[in-house]
């Protein structure tokens, strides 16, 4: 057998070909349930982390099914559904594309010692990737209690620290509104922020820290819209 | 009889023993080499991640050079490199399924590495320089001892950077508390060395490991 003839580098190459695609999809298909709850159990954490409760991996579902008492999901400031899997399933990626009243997206409503908490989503751009997160309000719709970020590939020690208590310990205490009036975060240059509307961004990260101001005014507005008829 | 004795090879004869020892210090590949330098430097400011990097090479290392050994005659020479690279890609897409499926944190830290091992130069140079022309057995001991000579490095650094950087190993706080610098009560005087944190700190400290080991081991000096 002559293994350099074209017929044969074909038939070799098309032989491997299907071998790996069949390999490669049977372990993918097989694997799919349990990465996928690994997911479910991280978004649980963060959820939870938001409004302070840490819990590991394999004890989020039971906690998040503890603390977490509504999932509304909002169009505009209406409610639209109350299924707890509707909102839960949303997929910000895709919602956030929509203008931000047109969207349709979850309302996590948290019930902690005694205390209702609301716990926002939020998606959006940073340098490389998308960046996410979680805002968790008190009762009022109005004062953070605590946020955390999330990123796909934001450069380490620079856009990535978004994710570190350095960034995130600035939110607890902050507002969204003033007098029923929608005014977001803003994330300005690290060591300008004053009041109860600013935090200071990351410096040499100032991309991200850019994105993340962005999505919290693109994200919170459908919600404080919901929070005025409170 | 006594010819087929002498041509059978024991498994773990002087020659195969080599195989195992030499990528260890003689002919590292990091050190002498220098291959593999990315991966090195990205994952090494904590310990953990780099230990599963160095699992997740060997396996891909060994696992593919027995296949590609075994292939080797019927590898038609003109698209043996590209079977080369499908044979690695498979690989690496397996490990990181099986990371996201049942080492989650770990693959998230890893996150983009897992896929560069791809590109991983010593994995592609083992593949052509080594499995292509040796028996399975041979390829798979070569495939472990220059896994182990990677891993060997890439914990070595990794160590002295999570150390000196964060003050802990595997996560946990090695440095006492107690030692550092307290500004509201003024007391302690330690301070973690940031510089470790960065890139830049683990390629010094591979250097100093490969000065350490031209000066015990005179065979790698180069005349001149």
């Amino acid at each position: 057998m002559n293994v350099n003839s074209n017929a044969y580098t074909y038939t070799f190459a098309t032989v491997m070909v299907v071998l790996v695609a069949v390999l490669l999809a049977g372990t993918s298909l097989g694997l799919k349930s349990k990465q996928e709850s690994n997911v479910k159990q991280e978004k649980m954490q963060s959820i939870l982390a938001s409004v302070g409760v840490e819990v590991d991996r394999s004890g989020a579902q039971a906690t998040y099914d503890e603390v977490i008492k509504e999932v509304l999901t909002i169009r505009g400031g209406e409610v639209l559904s109350t299924d707890r899997e509707t909102g839960f399933n949303v997929d910000m990626a895709g919602a956030v594309k929509a203008e931000n009243m047109d969207r349709e997206v979850p309302l996590y409503v948290a019930k902690k010692d005694g205390e209702n908490y609301y716990i926002i989503p939020l998606r959006g751009k940073g340098l490389w990737g998308p960046v996410w997160g979680f805002v968790s309000l008190e009762s009022d719709g109005n004062t953070v209690v605590g946020a955390n970020f999330g990123h796909k590939s934001e450069t380490p020690g620079l856009g990535a620290e978004i994710t570190t208590p350095m960034f995130t310990d600035q939110f607890p205490g902050k507002k969204i509104s003033e007098a029923g009036i929608f005014q977001s975060i803003s994330v300005v240059k690290q060591g300008t922020s004053a009041g109860d509307y600013m935090v200071d961004g990351i410096s040499g990260g100032t991309i991200t820290s850019n994105g993340v101001h962005d999505m919290l005014a693109d994200c919170l507005a459908p919600y404080a819209e919901y929070f005025k008829n409170i | 009889m006594s010819t087929e004795v002498k041509t059978k090879e024991s498994l773990f004869s002087k020659k195969n023993q080599q195989l195992l020892k030499d990528p260890f210090d003689d002919n590292n590949p990091i050190t002498v080499q220098v291959l593999g330098i990315c991966s090195a430097l990205a994952i090494t400011v904590k310990l953990e991640p780099a230990i599963v990097m160095s699992l997740s090479v060997m396996f891909v290392l060994a696992a593919g050079n027995v296949i590609i050994s075994l292939i080797r005659n019927l590898i038609p020479n003109r698209i043996r490199i590209i079977v080369q690279l499908v044979v690695v890609a498979s690989l690496v897409i397996l490990v990181d399924q099986f990371l996201k499926a049942f080492a989650y944190d770990v693959s998230k830290q890893l996150s983009v590495f897992v896929g560069l091992i791809i590109t991983n130069c010593i994995i592609m140079g083992r593949f052509e320089a080594f499995a292509l022309g040796n028996g399975p057995w041979k390829a798979f001991l070569d495939g472990i001892g220059n896994s182990i000579g990677y891993g060997v490095i890439l914990i070595a650094v990794a160590f002295v950077r999570e150390l000196l950087g964060s003050g802990q190993l595997m996560g946990a706080q090695i440095i006492p508390l107690s030692w550092y610098i307290n500004p509201d009560t003024g007391t302690g005087f330690y301070a973690n060395n940031g510089f470790f944190l960065f890139p830049p700190m683990a390629l010094i400290v591979v250097g100093m490991i490969i000065w350490a080991q031209r000066a015990k081991n005179t065979k790698l000096i180069e005349e001149n």
